[in-house]
């Protein structure tokens, strides 16, 4: 009879109710990671003698940035995957990924700016890495666009897979080159990270808040996840099942 | 033995294909060679533009010069990319073409080819007199004009990747610009920056070189990529 | 031999056909029919290769088509909607550029003469912009005339043709089909074929 590979269309079906067992759960831990992590940064760690209490968004800003990386690798990785072993759920985790990871990249932006007033006077300037975010929000966007503006849900994930793999191939073609330019162009810039002398209590504060966003963003993309898989799995049996079951 | 026509039909291998393709897309950009006009008539608008928004101060022109010249590349370049592969797709040839016996980033390497020769090419010829606009001076022009002719095919191969990605969708060529031009960054950096060392007496050999492993790298991936992005978008 | 193994075909989240099955000969004619939006179009495109099939496989000569993608394209006429007429060129110069492309380069005496057997002996210097849609599809056409390849996949090849080039276009199926080749195609409007195996392929019914 028809041999259709049922492999891949069973897979989103046996991962939709895991993610919905396993959402709460991380919910849960950022909650907790959020609470330790913000009680350390605002309470715990010490005052910076040099830049006084308003370096205290560095318990924002530094994660945000490190996931807004992790994420665009992530999302690639699984764009990838969905393109080389036409895996569908793979290509929904892709596009899951790319609004939380946005989201990061603009924290992580607005974050810096306002770390930029009291540091250096100005919201904006053109740093190298505040750069390389700023790119990289950008490669968000066209990734999202291109996936929004295709109605063929395949191709669009297929399509989304072949340039979330170019931008991650350029992604570190584009830090280099903007960092070269910025010590070209700004001998003396204030680098976000160096800050003087970073007390222990200031990495554990990062590092709490850094799984906070973890747990967030595993959280809020497999919520993301479920929505896509009911979108396209509407008039298949099994989603009609398990909606029929739960009213 | 069936058709007389037929006597003389010869198999064809892959560099015959490759340049009959080329000779194709290269008469129809003949035949369309106004497109190829309005491209530079852009590109130097673009660049008029820039003083009559900063004023003519003749120091800050020469200060922003190759900048501004290679942001204009960059436009014009950008506004050519819908030819690239939109009308072939409209009228059924690029089936076609994706029917041939050459293989896929062979093709895509022909028509990007092509593309280059009609935009690429008029704009490296186009860039020093621009430049002259802007007080550029014998060394900065000729670094200009090298950036160019070495990062206009890149601009043509990345391009290409965008183009076929978008290929019949609605809104394309705005999608193509979102897509492209952040990857487009590092070439604006290494191309304006070359222009940038070489007036401040800095060498702009390390600039161009890198420039030049650009190319390179692009040259050997940016096929593929446009091979898969267009099978994506036919089928 | 053309050998179709439980095709199935995937249009968004829609599956148009499966298990399509069939084994062809050569000097076989397969009509492939069914309703509107049944998929004999995505048929046709899935066996050229422009689209991957959902599951299943195409063999021919008893090889894997799409791992032998090169070989099977070497054998392989494709004609779709779309003519594939390039505005800018004249009729010739399409003639040339096409048979090209599919790596069966013609002289230039060879591509007048077949375009000169579709009835467009007069047309032969005019860009194809101002020639007429009946027009550019005897052009696109007159690559059948030219192409010594051995499977032929024209989807609905008699829209915009008047009755002569009808006629002219079922003669030319008929001598490739004597000859050992074979075709599939679609239509809308039924038309007498000469073949000694004529067989339906039909869609929507399962």
């Amino acid at each position: 009879m028809t041999r259709i590979n049922w492999f891949k269309y069973a897979s989103p079906a046996t991962f939709f109710p895991l993610a919905g067992r396993l959402i709460p759960w991380f919910r849960a831990l950022a909650v907790l990671f959020g609470v330790a992590g913000l009680y350390v940064g605002f309470f715990v760690a010490p005052t910076d003698f040099q830049q006084g209490e308003a370096y205290r968004i560095i318990f924002l800003h530094v994660p945000a940035a490190w996931m807004s990386m992790f994420l665009y690798m992530l999302m690639a990785l699984y764009a990838g995957l969905g393109l080389v072993f036409n895996t569908r759920l793979s290509s929904m985790m892709a596009r899951a990924v790319a609004p939380t990871g946005a989201l990061f990249t603009f924290l992580a932006l607005w974050t810096g700016s306002m770390w930029g007033r009291p540091m250096w006077g100005t919201y904006w300037v053109w740093d190298a890495r505040l750069t390389s975010e700023l790119i990289l929000l950008f490669l968000y966007f066209g990734y999202m666009a291109l996936v929004a503006a295709i109605d063929d849900p395949r191709r669009g994930d297929r399509a989304g897979g072949v340039l979330a793999l170019v931008g991650a191939v350029n992604v570190p073609i584009i830090y280099f080159s903007v960092k070269w330019w910025n010590t070209l162009h700004q001998g003396s810039s204030i680098n976000l990270t160096r800050a003087p002398s970073m007390a222990a209590m200031m990495l554990w504060g990062m590092l709490l808040m850094a799984l906070c966003f973890w747990m967030y963003s595993i959280a809020v993309i497999l919520a993301r996840v479920q929505c896509v898989i009911a979108e396209r799995e509407q008039r298949s049996a099994w989603l009609q099942e398990l909606a029929a079951g739960e009213a | 033995m069936r058709e007389p026509a037929q006597a003389d039909v010869v198999l064809a291998g892959d560099g015959t294909l490759f340049l009959g393709l080329l000779r194709r897309d290269l008469l129809l950009v003949y035949r369309r060679r106004a497109d190829a006009v309005t491209v530079l008539v852009f590109f130097s608008i673009v660049v008029s533009l820039f003083p009559l928004g900063v004023g003519a101060d003749p120091n800050l022109l020469r200060l922003l010069g190759g900048g501004v010249v290679w942001v204009a590349a960059l436009l014009a370049s950008l506004l050519s990319l819908n030819r690239l592969f939109a009308a072939d797709h409209a009228d059924g040839t690029l089936e076609q073409i994706l029917l041939s016996p050459l293989p896929l980033p062979l093709t895509a390497l022909a028509k990007v080819t092509a593309h280059w020769i009609a935009t690429g090419i008029p704009l490296t010829l186009m860039a020093p007199v621009l430049g002259m606009q802007f007080g550029l001076d014998g060394d900065g022009l000729l670094v200009l004009s090298a950036g160019v002719l070495l990062g206009t095919p890149v601009l043509s191969l990345v391009g290409a990747v965008g183009a076929a990605l978008t290929l019949g969708l609605r809104g394309g060529n705005l999608l193509v610009a979102l897509l492209i031009l952040p990857l487009n960054i590092p070439v604006l950096i290494l191309g304006a920056g070359a222009v940038d060392a070489a007036q401040s007496g800095l060498g702009a050999g390390a600039h161009l070189s890198l420039l030049g492993a650009l190319l390179v790298g692009t040259l050997v991936g940016a096929p593929f990529a446009v091979a898969a992005a267009l099978r994506i978008s036919l089928d | 031999m053309l050998e179709l193994k439980s095709l199935a075909c995937v249009r968004g989240e829609r599956r148009l056909f499966s298990g399509i099955s069939a084994r062809y000969a050569p000097g076989t004619l397969v009509r492939v029919c069914g309703d509107n939006g049944t998929g004999k179009t995505s048929l046709l495109r899935l066996v050229a290769g422009l689209s991957e099939p959902a599951a299943g496989q195409i063999l021919w000569q008893g090889q894997d088509s799409q791992r032998e993608r090169a070989a099977f394209q070497r054998d392989l006429v494709y004609l779709g909607h779309a003519s594939g007429i390039k505005d800018e060129l004249d009729p010739v110069e399409n003639l040339m550029a096409s048979s090209a492309l599919a790596a069966e380069g013609i002289e230039i005496g060879a591509a007048r003469q077949a375009l000169g057997e579709m009835g467009l002996g007069e047309r032969l210097a005019l860009e194809c912009k101002v020639l007429s849609a009946g027009q550019r599809r005897r052009v696109a056409l007159a690559r059948l005339l030219v192409t010594r390849k051995p499977l032929w996949l024209l989807d609905e090849p008699f829209n915009a043709l008047d009755p002569q080039a009808v006629e002219r276009l079922a003669d030319t199926v008929g001598r490739h089909l004597a000859a050992g080749g074979m075709c599939l195609y679609t239509t809308h409007q039924p038309v007498p074929i000469r073949a000694t195996q004529s067989v339906e392929l039909r869609l929507g019914r399962n």
